[in-house]
């Protein structure tokens, strides 16, 4: 069988890991500020950590393609310690705060320049703004058979056969391929990359291009901005917490059975 | 005309919690624009939840009843679903955030060229009348982690969104006047391109259908911990319905327990009656999980953990200490 072409669609997201206390709300603006440290989101390196898998048991090549209006190289770096081949980081003004149909248009107008596939591998969602709906949308758009929340994934001849989670436990299922499928978290931790091969790929020359919406042949017109009407802050969410105070532990105890009991 | 339309989904004949939840807030929304409120089901025996559905006073239930559409296959499903809402033309189109509305909702959208907003917990209908004011549908979503909450709109028809379970109230049984009517979709087996092998059963820990929820994370120190909740979720099981674990991403990182329980954006989104988060620090993606629930009740021995700021409940104090002491409690009170 020839080597098959996988591409991993990842997004840079601020760490899902951060304590409460590094995001803000600019209601103003509309914007959420989260002073955390960029990551690729844990659904994307699930995605991935599924395409070196396939290329462990077969020739692959891997392209990893991330979206922003600018993308960390550092962060994206990554990918290719971990073992992709190719890194295209799709970067522009217009690539701000767009919406998901938006995303999934460039990610799909970016695919078609690359041109042979067999598989595009998406995480079932991003830890930011949660939608769960770029990957899906880019498996309309490309045209090809869509597969979601894969746990596990392997290639037979043409096709594809996918693990995926279901209310009552998991489906097996299989589609020929170009296909796309989305990955949940069962597939796996993206393996650990070791310090000195991750310093080495943040140093040496790698295979990274940069395209803006230049480079390939974007349909503009289509592309969208999110409308948020209104933007509330944590404060509105947060609660004003009773604490249930005490003499002794006991007490404490006491107190809170009777909450509870309250509650029923 | 259907103004808004919801899709049903029916589980052993019947029509499930969510889609009771849907028919409550799609007859809302039909009220305030003044339109008609129709329900949508899909499968290949439908009198019985038809007859269901039209008990809580929809103007029409659409039921779409073909031999091929008896399990859930996405591709038919998608196929009927679009022929049938541009067929009935609404403004509105909702689902649940369910194994069938996220996979449905996204794909749907983009064959209909309109807008989707995922995970809802309110929808409203934006005044006509001021300036800016423009009568679309607003949609309130949690985003980054549940750390913020925004109101979106979209243009696009019909405008769509999915609901998450458990925000809304059910509805409750109306005066039935609707009809219903029978939609017969043009499908065929060679729209499947994604075939089903098997379908294997699980044992699993369904967090969604909760009603309490005792959830251990990194401070519970190591696995034993575990069984200290046990000991509250049996006292508790005899007071309340579905008392069940959960937990934080450490706790199954470190092998504690396995992932199904986990609560939070990578594991289960949940907003049970009550969720008692003990030796949870309250991560951005631990919140997301489980900020809407009910009542929080927070136990954890650090003060100024981030736990506390959405709890309406909290002991500042070692959960080795206050669970036995409170499971004693509970059994004298019960």
């Amino acid at each position: 069988m020839k080597e098959i072409n996988i591409i991993v669609c990842a997004k840079q997201i601020p760490d899902p890991e951060a304590p409460l206390s590094d995001v803000s709300v600019d209601a103003e603006n509309k914007e959420v500020i989260v002073d955390a440290p960029l990551v690729i989101n844990p659904f994307d390196e699930n995605a991935l950590e599924a395409a070196l898998q396939i290329k462990e048991e077969m020739d692959a090549k891997i392209t990893v393609l991330s979206l922003g209006k600018k993308v960390s190289d550092t962060v994206l770096r990554k990918t290719l310690a971990a073992g992709a081949d190719e890194l295209i980081l799709l970067e522009d003004n217009a690539f701000e705060k767009l919406d998901s149909h938006s995303v999934a248009c460039v990610l799909a107008d970016a695919i078609r320049k690359i041109g042979e596939y067999d598989l595009v591998l998406t995480g079932r969602q991003a830890g930011d703004w949660d939608s769960g709906q770029v990957g899906l949308i880019l498996g309309e758009l490309l045209e090809i058979p869509c597969i979601s929340l894969a746990r596990e994934i392997s290639i037979t001849d043409r096709s594809v056969v996918v693990k995926k989670s279901h209310p009552e436990g998991y489906e097996r299922v299989k589609t020929k391929m170009p296909a796309l499928v989305t990955v949940s978290n069962e597939v796996g931790e993206l393996r650990y990359i070791s310090r000195m091969k991750m310093l080495k790929m943040l140093k040496g020359a790698a295979s990274i291009s940069s395209w803006n919406s230049g480079d390939f042949d974007l349909a503009r017109e289509k592309l969208m901005e999110t409308q948020i009407v209104e933007l509330l802050s944590p404060s509105d969410m947060g609660r004003d917490c009773e604490f249930i105070e005490g003499a002794a532990p006991d007490e404490q105890a006491e107190k809170l059975a009777a909450v509870l009991t309250g509650l029923r | 005309m259907s103004e808004v339309l919801i899709l049903g989904e029916v589980k052993e004949g019947s029509l499930n919690l969510r889609t009771l939840e849907l028919l409550n807030i799609g007859k809302n929304l039909a009220k305030d624009l003044d339109g008609e409120f129709s329900v949508v089901l899909i499968g290949d025996e439908l009198l019985a939840a038809a007859s269901e559905a039209l008990s809580y006073g929809p103007d029409k239930v659409f039921k779409v009843e073909h031999a091929l559409l008896n399990n859930f296959n996405a591709d038919l499903w998608l196929e009927s679903l679009q022929q049938i809402v541009k067929q009935i033309n609404p403004k509105i189109f909702l689902m649940s955030l369910s194994f069938i509305g996220m996979e449905l909702g996204p794909r749907l959208a983009c064959r209909l060229d309109t807008r989707l907003t995922t995970d809802c917990i309110d929808l409203s209908i934006n005044p006509t009348k001021g300036p800016g004011e423009d009568g679309l549908l607003l949609r309130t979503k949690p985003v980054s982690g549940g750390n913020a909450i925004s109101v979106f709109k979209c243009p696009g028809v019909p405008q769509m969104a999915t609901m998450r379970g458990n925000v809304i109230k059910p509805a409750e049984a109306a005066e039935s006047q609707g009809k219903i009517v029978d939609i017969v979709p043009k499908i065929d087996e060679s729209l499947i391109r994604v075939e089903s092998l098997e379908i294997v059963k699980e044992d699993i820990i369904a967090l969604d259908k909760a009603d309490v929820v005792i959830a251990g994370g990194a401070g519970l120190g190591d696995e034993d911990g575990f069984e200290i909740l046990e000991d509250l979720t049996r006292v508790l099981n005899k007071s309340f319905n579905n008392v069940m674990i959960g937990c934080s991403r450490v706790a199954v990182d470190k092998g504690w327990v396995s992932p199904d329980h986990q609560v939070g954006l990578t594991g289960t989104i949940i907003s049970p009656d009550i969720y008692i988060a003990v030796g949870i620090s309250g991560a951005i993606q631990h919140l997301v999980g489980m900020v809407q629930s009910k009542k929080i009740i927070a136990i954890n021995s650090d003060s100024g953990c981030n736990m506390f700021k959405v709890a309406d409940y909290g002991i500042v104090e070692d959960y080795e200490t206050i669970i036995p002491l409170l499971v004693d409690k509970l059994e004298e009170l019960s």
